[in-house]
């Protein structure tokens, strides 16, 4: 039932980081492994606190159920780097705590899973970006910052309203630069991922009764169209660099943002447009 | 170990060049055959470059494209008085602007908007001789068409920001600028004069599929460079005939998440993803104005706004229709913040 008709023969015992053979084991299709257990613990603790905030109306100025008002938020600043009660911003730190718990744990999950099918650890690394983006979110800017109260809610629409306010905060985030440059790679993995998986498709399935294509169909499409195909391992290390850097970016444009650069960003400008080259 | 991650190619080896498969048509010939080698892009990816096809679409659409950057350059230097280092400085504020709403989506004279239309006129026309470019060459190959519809899903959203909703809106000043700053000026107006886009669910939806689509690329492309040593890249052999490679990429998902993708359905999440983060992108546009004017107001009627405690200081009431002009409609200031006299003026025309 839950495995693949060829899965058994890679089920087999080897390849933890943590604990040796005692959680080398399956439950249903997934791998539990040491991750694995303290992925669900820290899933299970987190999520439970963001109930519990939600049915004490934490974040709200009254109780509601409505999923997309729930808001379980940071402490406000004044609490700085300090611990919070837990109904002010106190279940956000240990929801904080509990998802880094669970985000790290996954990355580990999906290393021990990669030793144990002899790949290479490029998913690991890439969900580590992300993990990244996170941290950089909820703890590095706040460090930074002095106060856990810059870390953004957890609520569909409050951290909507968080990115909002904080944008408009430093006036207009467009003219981030460091902002900019992430939107143009998220943009271009998206254009990335278009073409690639129209191309794959196009190769698979061709008109009517016509034969599979193969790669060199693939190159001579965009060779044809574009004058260079990257080629099918190219494009798959083109699509893990734009991805990563869409991350990292990201990252790197909120980081800069209060601990580094406390103005407008549009008055960041004014260097480029005081250059002594133009006088 | 780190020669096993497979992230440049370390040995290079180059036959003779590749022509390319043949094609149906032949009235037009590939130039620049058969190529030459680069050995810096073969150390990520084909070294292989050109030849490229000469169609007399794709000739047709650099022409009307680059007579399209052609106005939109001259007028930037209009802007400055064609003086050329002032082009430089102030190249990220310059903008090609949409007539203003009085002229209705009447021709406007030449000097106040009319250049836009012609210069969008010109890119429209560039961008769709590229799109029916991209369909013929894939049926001369014997290929499907989903580049070309995938292609064709972006240009419904170039359409939707520059063209269909001026026209449910009445105005050609509705539209983008044509400018690097002017048109992120467009994207943060848009969504402040109709209330926050965020709020707007066909923009929720878009950002996830946007969100999504990244995700879904590091996932696929790390999966498949982990398993290259086992030739995990010959995407299309792996899906018709799955060796080991192909297993262990549906093994690392299902033990991990306890569901799996195979080699082709994964193209098909990856191509659906990219398609509807412009098609649901187009959807939130097209219907921000036309049919919701104000996405804050939408959200508190269906009860998705969250009631905030005191602690946070009361949000400044919502923009009513007709209280703001168009921010970015209005001439630019004669300065810019932080800069007096001289240095921050910019140039004589405006």
């Amino acid at each position: 039932m839950a495995m693949l008709n060829f899965e058994r023969k890679y089920r087999v015992r080897g390849g933890t980081l943590v604990g040796g053979d005692l959680f080398d084991f399956w439950v249903g299709p997934f791998y539990v492994g040491f991750f694995g257990v303290t992925t669900m613990f820290f899933t299970l603790v987190g999520t439970l606190l963001i109930i519990y905030g939600a049915a004490v109306g934490e974040g709200l100025a009254s109780q509601s159920w409505n999923v997309w008002q729930i808001n379980i938020a940071p402490p406000p600043l004044e609490y700085g780097l300090g611990l919070a009660p837990l109904q002010e911003g106190g279940l956000w730190q240990i929801i904080t705590v509990c998802a880094v718990g669970a985000f790290v744990s996954w990355v580990l999950r999906q290393a021990e899973i990669s030793r144990k099918l002899g790949m290479g650890y490029h998913v690991p690394v890439a969900y580590g970006a992300a993990v990244l983006a996170y941290v950089t979110l909820v703890i590095v800017r706040p460090l930074l910052m002095g106060a856990w109260g810059h870390g953004f809610p957890y609520g569909i629409i409050s951290h909507l309203d968080w990115v909002s306010n904080v944008g408009y905060q430093y006036l207009n985030f467009h003219y981030n630069p460091v902002h900019m440059v992430a939107a143009t790679f998220f943009f271009t993995t998206i254009l990335a991922l278009g073409l690639h998986g129209g191309l794959i498709l196009s190769v698979l399935s061709p008109p009517k009764g016509e034969p599979i294509k193969t790669s060199e169909h693939e190159n001579t499409y965009f060779r044809d169209t574009i004058g260079y195909s990257i080629g099918a391992i190219g494009i798959h290390r083109l699509g893990l660099f734009l991805a990563l850097n869409s991350g990292i970016w990201a990252a790197l444009c909120i980081v800069v943002s209060g601990p580094f650069w406390t103005s407008g960003w549009p008055e960041w400008w004014n260097w480029w447009l005081n250059l002594p080259l133009w006088f | 170990m780190s020669e096993y991650q497979n992230l440049i190619t370390q040995v290079q080896v180059h036959g003779p060049l590749d022509p390319g498969v043949a094609a149906e048509d032949s009235e037009w010939a590939r130039v620049g055959k058969p190529g030459f080698i680069s050995r810096l892009l073969g150390r990520i990816g084909d070294a292989q470059v050109g030849p490229v096809w000469l169609g007399a679409l794709g000739i047709a659409s650099l022409v009307f494209g680059l007579a399209a950057i052609e106005i939109m350059g001259l007028w930037f230097l209009y802007q400055v008085d064609w003086n050329f280092m002032e082009f430089i400085r102030l190249l990220p504020w310059l903008s090609l602007d949409p007539p203003s709403p009085a002229y209705g989506l009447g021709f406007p004279p030449m000097m106040e908007g009319g250049w836009w239309l012609v210069a969008g006129g010109f890119l429209t026309f560039s961008i769709i001789l590229w799109w029916l470019r991209m369909y013929l060459r894939a049926r001369a190959l014997g290929l499907g068409t989903h580049v070309a519809w995938a292609f064709a899903a972006a240009i419904f959203l170039y359409l939707v920001v520059g063209f269909i909703r001026p026209i449910l809106m009445g105005s050609w000043g509705e539209a983008v600028p044509f400018g690097l700053i002017s048109h992120l000026h467009w994207t943060a107006g848009l969504s402040m004069r109709h209330g926050n886009l965020f709020y707007n669910p066909f923009h929720m939806l878009s950002i996830v599929f946007f969100y999504g689509s990244v995700l879904l690329f590091a996932m696929h492309a790390a999966t498949i460079l982990a398993t290259a040593k086992m030739g995990g890249e010959r995407e299309i052999d792996q899906s018709t005939d799955p060796g080991t490679a192909a297993e262990r990429t549906m093994v690392f998902w299902r033990w991990t998440m306890g569901f799996n993708a195979n080699m082709e359905s994964i193209h098909r999440w990856a191509y659906w993803f990219a398609i509807l983060t412009v098609l649901t992108g187009g959807i939130a546009i097209a219907i921000t104005g036309p049919v919701v004017d104000n996405w804050y107001r939408w959200g508190l009627k269906h009860g998705i706004v969250p009631d905030y405690p005191d602690v946070y200081a009361a949000p400044v009431p919502a923009v009513q229709p007709g209280e703001l002009e168009a921010p970015y409609q209005t001439a630019p200031p004669m300065t810019y913040p932080g800069l007096d006299g001289a240095a921050g003026t910019m140039g004589g025309a405006r």
